[in-house]
């Protein structure tokens, strides 16, 4: 009898761990899918599932939430998905507000978060963990790289203009750490302004050689449209989104803008990409789109090498960052932040008469961010 | 501050305000005239700028689309006085509050149902796009001044229709007595109808007009519409010259308060600091005016029912 409950027990115990062994991953993607800036939560997510598609693997479940830009929902959402799906990586957040919100407690928790685009100072410096992991960029980098290509280009005065918030003064802060010179006059204006009547004006009567602005969403639309100063604008590529520039349209042809990607550029990982994912939604992907299928290759990657319940080693695999990004080079620095290369896109007339950005070059070569050396963790 | 600059912000000031003219003048006579508070009057505002996006990115004229955003605007509002508002005039404030903080939730939801979420495309007509350099070495955008002769031109127009028509004489009469003017054979319901539709087809002429300027996208009436509200507080509620007063003063303090306050506080304080705190103090200037304004005239400057 005894020697039957053993063997009993025995059988169960092996069907356990096998079945473990053969268990499915669940991912959790909460991005903004309804409001303003919903654009960028609906790219990140096209382009994920694009790359989950093409992986062709069916023991992935994917669940989609929208966190309607509420840091309040988003943490509602997240808990939700912890403990009721019990996934084991989180994924989507494209406002940094909301990814403060959430990832620090997440990654505690032992889940791994994978950032497709919020990139707060506070994760990439001071707070960063060893389950936290951005794809995109910290959100310093193409301001300060914008700074860089600036000073390069031979402009001395340049009017800088951001809203009021904390990505806004963390733009400027980044730009002027690139720039390192003398600026005309740094403006904050009002999140969520509409008419920058006011701004322009100054603009006009300094003695300013070009202007550099962050004015994400519809205020960046507001203000290209309103600018008739004769000055050239530079900012970074969250205010020339493709969508953004066929909204402000012939007034955003000659601005310059810094993004870690760009759609004409030539490696075979893009070009394949920006081919299917034209052939399956029909547009243009902006570089959120880019940022979503790259942060779905790199989880499938790492899953290749091993299971997130094996911590260690899904660490080490997405640490090593083994997959094609449609950016070129990438790798991690030691806080989980890409070091790639920023390059320079200038919007132009497309094919069709719609404004479309065309990549000029590098901005930056193997461009790292400012806050890496606040970071604690050790691991190259 | 050079003298061009001051008459540039100036301008600027006036740009703004006739625009607040343009939303606060319907939402006045709505009141004056019905004593209905109309929270969607920021829907009709954003109608007229879909609807002239709509027709202008078909057909490739802004002044169709201008036309066709205005006359939509206006006939979404005669239908939605039809069907809403009438039952609305003899519930208490709290509940048309209610009932057109509804509307524009089905608004909102609405446009971005037909839409779509992003933002519309809507350029500044080509014989309008460019500046031109006025007495006093102002280099001013051609649209803004046209915005400007438009509202003041609506404001003339006005002041005519209410002051020398019959339509006008009744909308007083309205204003000041609804019963008598019913029991004098007038066709109330028609009447409020009309003044309805007038107002929401302003503000969608406003909507239309400075969605050129800025951007076109679900949600822009409701900032406006904040502004328009303290608009009419200040003016005095029912009275167009008292809605026209205010707004040309909103819209100047606010203008000057966005510019001069950092400065002023630049003079003391570091840059960022100082531009951070007056950024924020120059948001709330045009409250704190209200305030005043209210201390002394609790009625507003020009109120109609004194």
């Amino acid at each position: 009898m005894k020697k039957l409950v053993i063997v009993i027990l025995g059988l169960l115990i092996s069907f356990s761990v096998t079945t473990s062994y053969a268990k499915d991953v669940k991912i959790g993607l909460m991005t903004t899918l309804s409001g303003g800036g919903s654009h960028l939560g609906v790219d990140v997510r096209d382009g994920f599932m694009l790359a989950m598609e093409q992986s062709g693997r069916d023991d992935i479940e994917v669940f989609i939430r929208d966190d309607a830009r509420k840091p309040g929902v988003a943490k509602k959402i997240s808990n939700e998905l912890v403990q009721r799906e019990n996934v084991d990586i989180m994924t989507g957040c494209i406002f940094s507000n909301l990814a403060m919100a959430i990832v620090p407690s997440l990654v505690r928790q032992g889940i791994f978060y994978l950032s497709p685009n919020a990139g707060p100072s506070k994760l990439a410096g001071d707070m960063c963990h060893k389950n936290y992991f951005n794809v995109a960029w910290q959100n310093d980098q193409l301001h300060e790289s914008m700074g860089i290509y600036m000073k390069k280009s031979g402009l001395k005065k340049p009017f800088i203009l951001a809203p009021n918030y904390p990505a806004g003064t963390d733009a400027l802060e980044g730009f002027k750490r690139g720039f390192d010179g003398k600026i005309a006059n740094e403006v904050y204006t009002q999140l969520g302004q509409t008419d920058y009547a006011s701004e322009i004006a100054r603009i006009r009567s300094s003695d300013a050689d070009s202007v550099f602005f962050f004015l994400p969403g519809g205020m960046g639309i507001a203000f290209q449209k309103q600018f008739d100063v004769n000055l050239p604008i530079f900012g970074a590529a969250f205010s020339f989104d493709e969508i953004i520039i066929n909204s402000v349209g012939e007034a955003a042809i000659g601005a310059k803008n810094t993004s870690q990607w760009a759609y004409d550029l030539e490696n075979p990982t893009n070009q394949a990409f920006v081919e299917s994912f034209k052939a399956k939604y029909d547009r243009i992907p902006t570089l959120y789109a880019s940022q979503g299928f790259d942060t779905a290759n790199l989880i499938l990657s790492a899953l290749e090498k091993a299971h997130p319940e094996d911590q260690d080693a899904f660490r080490a695999a997405l640490r090593a960052a083994n997959f094609n990004s449609t950016r070129g080079d990438f790798r991690f620095g030691c806080n989980h932040h890409p070091i790639h290369d920023i390059y320079v896109r200038e919007v132009v007339t497309g094919e069709d008469g719609k404004p479309t950005n065309k990549l000029l070059g590098i901005a930056v070569e193997d461009h790292q961010d400012a806050y890496a050396d606040q970071c604690s963790m050790d691991w190259k | 501050m050079s003298l061009s600059l001051i008459l540039e912000q100036l301008l600027n000031g006036f740009q703004l305000g006739i625009t607040l003219f343009l939303m606060a003048s319907g939402l006045t006579l709505i009141f004056g005239v019905m004593g209905l508070i109309n929270l969607a009057h920021g829907s009709f505002y954003m109608t007229g700028a879909f609807v002239t996006a709509w027709v202008t990115g078909m057909s490739g004229s802004f002044w169709l689309g201008l036309a066709c955003g205005v006359l939509a605007a206006g006939l979404i509002g005669g239908v939605v006085e039809l069907l809403v508002m009438r039952k609305l005039y003899n519930r208490d404030h709290l509940d048309q509050v209610l009932a057109t903080f509804a509307l524009i939730l089905i608004f909102l939801e609405g446009t971005r149902w037909i839409y779509g979420a992003s933002p519309l495309w809507l350029n500044i007509p080509d014989i309008l796009d460019g500046s031109i350099l006025l007495p006093g070495g102002v280099v001013y955008p051609i649209y803004r001044l046209v915005i400007i002769l438009i509202g003041v031109l609506i404001a003339i127009g006005l002041y005519f229709l209410i002051n020398k028509t019959r339509l006008g004489m009744r909308i007083r009469a309205g204003e000041n007595d609804r019963e008598m003017i019913g029991a004098l054979g007038v066709d109330i319901n028609v009447l409020y109808t009309l003044v309805f539709a007038l107002g929401a087809g302003l503000a969608g002429l406003a909507g239309a007009t400075i969605g050129a300027l800025q951007s076109v996208q679900v949600g822009m009436g409701e900032p406006v519409l904040i502004l328009a509200f303290v608009v009419i507080v200040i003016g005095g509620i029912g009275s167009i010259k008292g809605a026209f007063i205010a707004s040309l003063l909103v819209g100047v303090v606010d203008t000057f308060g966005r510019v001069l306050l950092p400065s002023f506080f630049k003079l003391f304080m570091e840059a960022s600091d100082a531009s951070t705190i007056g950024v924020a103090l120059a948001s709330m200037l045009i409250y704190l005016l209200m305030a005043i304004i209210l201390v002394f005239k609790p009625k507003g400057l020009f109120s109609a029912n004194d």
